[in-house]
């Protein structure tokens, strides 16, 4: 292990030093100012998510390893990091309004998101069992503070304590199986599981490990049968916490998950790949299903959002280069999609109430036309259909499936989608078709930019596909 | 005509007048006048371009012409457009309807006039470029991307029982469609390329060609419809407003025809004889069956839309028999039917707008009070019918010939279904137009009025000059069709002969 020499190389981790030390800044600034200092904290915030993302820009392009390789920065890991930030910051511009209507004046908010971002980056950096351990706990505890932070709320205390106790039950799994999988190597480093596991058959005992190593994970994206907590947790909490959680740390739990089974067990695809196949095809399933009965427009896209994790899994489970690549794409474009729909949901508002049912967008364009039509655009984004982003990023999952002749996998999942495309036409029908209900009240100016811009980018993405494309097939060679 | 991108502009002339609506502000009555005119003039003036396609089309050449390519999703998936023979009637054939769809919801269509108007072009950008594209995932993205804005259509301005209709039509045609866009990745693994003109000169094994085959036939017979997949378009079309039956009649129904011919066909030959049995089972059965459901119905729109069903069975067969005149007759079938259903459509419309019903027994005795009506809605019905003279016979003629070189029993079958359409065809004539004027509300309906005129005079000229001369359409998809033909001979040779060989 060679010692740290100069503050020089520690410039591959700089995002998540400047993070770290200025989220206590703001802590302290809260803390200190009398007024609570709301504004200036989500501020601060915002300006630290920015600099971060400059700052993992700033080194040429390669890889750069630390800590006796347990860090890593490459152009996968910059790009999902970007997305991160990216899904953090819209986190924290999309809470403005609703912190202004004095339902959540917390300066925590911010800061707790700039934490959990801290602690997602070295998820996404993570080159050993230890730093990904590292990461996903900052991460976690971050969000479940998030989850309850409105704490005179029943519910929102109640979601808080679901999530923390099926986390650390999570967590626990993780942990139990990487100190198997130590156990079975005698390594924690990604690289050198995978020469270990190379060199012969794996043994039963690193297999099990793996299994407990993917269920913990699976926990982390809400992927089915682990996905219990996601509706509960979405409707609960907060709405601008909902989309948080939505949007960042699915990103970042995906990446570790694809950078823990590409490059610490590529040669055991076939023990991981059905674990994966499996996962992905319930998720899939029961998000299509499952969502047809809600009510509640928050339960829905949690569904939903199980059901989108399944998706970037079919990219996954091919285990290949085109399959990364189509996950990257996934993830990037879901991120849009789902901020774009909750900023709206952020605006479902009457008189001083939130209101979270589905039968309240009743006749929206009458109200609000153009918010009508950036919806109908982002739902039928999700469900799929061309010529919207969201086809692109079901196209290339299904791509890399079919390449790696995965042919039930993807049968079944374009069919789930169609299940699916009817409860996301059942919104646009109660949009669209049906007569109008009452207004909302007027929106915010960021929650109309987030819309706007998102929508924006669903419907042009088809004129300028190339550069996520190629960018996106970078950071996927960079695992391989 | 090089360096000028003629599909190009043709294909998205339409969502740069949506785009112009889409700036028009305000719900007062000149914004709403401003919107159907840019409507009006933005699809004449496509259908203007569109003509110089067909001018500047090569007869001879049975490759494609207007070829366009630039860089878009990278590796091998690029934009490329392009037309042939086979590809050219139906780009003309859509924008020729779309102004007639334009006038047809002048007045019958008064709330969100501007959302309807938008929703049409996109529709029609979307149509054209189904039939122009030539790469297979671009041809895919216009063949879904379709179904929003008709999905909204229906949904919107639709009738009584919209929202089952619209739901049923988008994702009865998402699944087969997404069956499709699976074959079409497997495709581009195995050939390298999702070109067009590539994946027709390639020969895929014969193992993969049956599940190929398969999965464009999942896709293709529901949006045909054929039976038993059928059951979305009675529903789709009676809830839909008029242009927008004109428009599934018309055009959306050739994509599955069109489809068959651009893939089917001649991408997987040894599959499409091998099935090709099945499909003449399933034509037959349609061509019979649907035509007797049209005899029971009660509903006008529903009757034409069960006869559709009849008149695509033709389709299929003629196009599986693999021989000139069956895939020639298929194609003609379709443009006709294009023209005689899309104007079926357009008279129950012109009635609907002044009765606000499509039930066969509230109407009776029309011809005393709309003997324009009654001469137009005649030469359709005709046309329907198959009579000689009209359009509607050459199709059906051609497609019976072949099938009767081919098999014998499917033409004797299908011959079956021309007795039907006449049976159901007439009565429904006779119900609606003859008979005493006995309704009271009746009494004081109008004729046809400048508009409807306009609309209707053009398909009926058309219908008839097709029926005596139909050679401008035969021409121009002649030699693609006999290179498609000779192509698909060759193949199915070959294939017998390794076979034996084997043996």
């Amino acid at each position: 292990m060679e010692p740290v020499m100069t503050l020089q190389s520690l410039l591959p981790i700089a995002p998540e030093i400047l993070l770290s030390v200025g989220a206590m800044a703001a802590l302290m600034l809260g803390v200190f100012r009398s007024d609570g200092g709301v504004a200036l904290c989500s501020g601060l915030s915002v300006a630290l998510l920015v600099a971060a993302t400059l700052l993992i820009w700033l080194l040429p392009g390669g890889t750069y390893l630390l800590f006796g390789d347990s860090f890593i920065l490459d152009p996968f890991a910059r790009l999902m990091k970007s997305l991160v930030a990216i899904g953090s910051l819209v986190s924290i511009l999309l809470s403005i309004d609703y912190m202004r209507s004095g339902r959540m004046t917390r300066f925590e908010y911010p800061v707790l998101i700039v934490l959990s971002t801290t602690g997602m980056f070295v998820m996404v950096s993570a080159n050993d069992l230890v730093t990904l351990y590292l990461g996903l706990e900052l991460q976690s505890l971050a969000a479940y503070v998030l989850a309850s932070i409105q704490r005179d709320s029943a519910r929102a205390t109640e979601a808080g304590l679901k999530y923390f106790v099926l986390g650390s039950l999570a967590s626990g799994m993780l942990l139990y199986g990487a100190s198997l999988i130590y156990g079975f190597t005698g390594t924690v480093n990604f690289h050198r599981i995978a020469e270990i596991t190379a060199a012969g058959d794996p043994p039963l005992g690193l297999v099990f490990g793996l299994v407990f190593l993917l269920a913990g994970l699976a926990f982390k994206i809400s992927a089915v049968p682990f996905h219990m907590w996601t509706p509960d947790v979405y409707e609960g909490a907060p709405t601008p916490v909902t989309a948080f959680f939505s949007a960042a740390p699915k990103v970042a739990a995906v990446a570790l998950l694809v950078r823990v089974v590409m490059t610490g067990f590529p040669s055991i695809v076939l023990e991981w790949q059905q674990i994966i196949v499996f996962v992905s095809l319930a998720s899939m399933i029961l998000g299509a299903f499952a969502a047809i009965g809600q009510r509640n427009i928050k339960r829905l896209m949690a569904y939903s959002s199980i059901a989108n994790v399944g998706y970037a899994l079919v990219g996954l489970a091919a285990g290949t280069e085109a399959g990364v690549r189509g996950v990257i794409i996934y993830m990037a474009i879901y991120l849009v999609m789902t901020l774009g729909t909750f900023a709206f949901i952020l605006s479902m508002r009457r008189g001083d109430t939130m209101v979270e049912s589905i039968e309240d967008l009743s006749g929206l364009w009458k109200n609000n036309g153009l918010a009508a039509f950036i919806l109908t655009v982002l739902f039928f984004s999700l469900a799929g259909i061309p010529p919207l982003a969201g086809f692109f990023a079901k196209f290339y999952v299904f791509l890399a499936a079919i390449e790696a002749g995965l042919y039930p996998l993807a049968v079944i999942g374009v069919l789930s989608s169609v299940v699916a495309a009817f409860y996301y036409l059942r919104i646009v029908k109660i949009m669209v078709f049906d007569e109008a209900g009452a207004p909302f009240e007027p929106m915010g100016g960021e929650l109309r930019a987030v819309l706007g811009v998102s929508g924006f980018l669903m419907i042009f993405f088809v004129v300028f596909p190339a550069p996520l494309i190629a960018i996106a097939q970078r950071a996927a060679l960079s695992l391989f | 005509m090089s360096g000028w991108p003629l599909l190009s502009v043709v294909t998205f002339l339409p969502l740069v007048g949506a785009l112009f609506i889409f700036a028009i502000r305000g719900d007062d009555e000149i914004s709403i006048r401003n919107a159907r005119y840019v409507a009006l003039w933005t699809t004449i003036l496509t259908f203007i371009l569109s003509l110089f396609i067909w001018f500047g089309f090569d007869y001879e050449n049975p490759g494609f012409q207007f070829v366009e390519e630039t860089e878009w999703l990278g590796d091998a998936i690029s934009y490329r457009m392009g037309v042939d023979g086979i590809s050219v009637l139906f780009v003309i054939l859509s924008t020729f309807l779309m102004p007639f769809c334009i006038l047809a919801s002048w007045e019958s269509v008064r709330i969100r006039v501007k959302e309807y108007m938008i929703a049409f072009l996109v529709l029609e950008t979307m149509m054209i470029g189904v039939f122009t594209a030539l790469d297979a995932v671009l041809f895919y993205l216009f063949f879904e991307a379709g179904l929003i804005p008709m999905f909204i259509i229906i949904g919107v301005w639709g009738g009584q029982r919209r929202v089952y209709a619209s739901f049923k039509f988008f994702l009865y045609t998402l699944v087969g469609s997404l069956l499709m866009l699976l074959a079409i990745m497997a495709m581009y693994f195995t050939a390298g390329t999702t070109d067009i003109p590539t994946l027709l000169a390639y020969d895929f094994p014969v193992e993969m060609q049956y599940w190929l085959w398969l999965a464009f036939f999942a896709s293709f017979a529901v949006k045909m419809p054929m039976w038993p997949v059928h059951t979305w378009l009675p529903d789709a079309h009676v809830e839909a407003p008029t242009a927008g039956s004109v428009i599934l009649a018309g055009i959306l129904l050739k994509m599955g025809g069109y489809g068959f011919l651009r893939f089917s066909l001649p991408m997987f030959p040894d599959a499409s004889d091998y099935f090709a049995p099945l499909v003449f089972v399933l034509s037959v059965v349609a061509i019979i069956y649907t035509s007797l459901v049209a005899l029971r119905q009660e509903d006008i729109k529903k009757l034409i839309a069960y006869s559709s069903v009849a008149h695509m069975g033709f389709v299929t067969m003629g196009i599986f028999t693999g021989t000139v005149q069956g895939v020639q007759g298929g194609i003609f079938q379709m443009i006709s039917h294009g023209i005689v259903s899309g104007a079926l459509f357009l008279c129950v419309g012109v009635v609907y707008d002044r009765m606000h019903t499509r039930e066969i027994a509230a109407y009776g005795g029309l011809i005393n009070r709309m003997p324009l009506y009654a001469l137009a809605f005649l030469v359709f019905t005709m046309a329907n019918v198959g009579l000689p003279g009209t359009s509607g016979f050459v199709g059906e003629f051609l497609t019976l010939i072949a099938a009767f070189q081919v098999n014998t029993w499917v033409a004797f079958f299908a011959t079956f279904g021309v007795i039907l359409s006449a049976g159901y065809a007439l009565f429904l004539y006779r119900r609606v137009i003859f008979g005493a004027l006995e309704k009271e509300s009746l009494r004081s309906i109008s004729d046809l009025n400048w508009r409807e005129i306009a609309v209707l005079a053009p398909l009926v000229v058309l219908t008839i000059l097709f029926g005596f001369w139909p050679m401008p359409i035969l021409d121009v998809t002649g030699p693609a069709v006999t290179q498609l033909v000779d192509h698909y001979q060759a193949a199915i040779e070959g294939g017998a002969s390794v076979a034996a060989a084997i043996k």
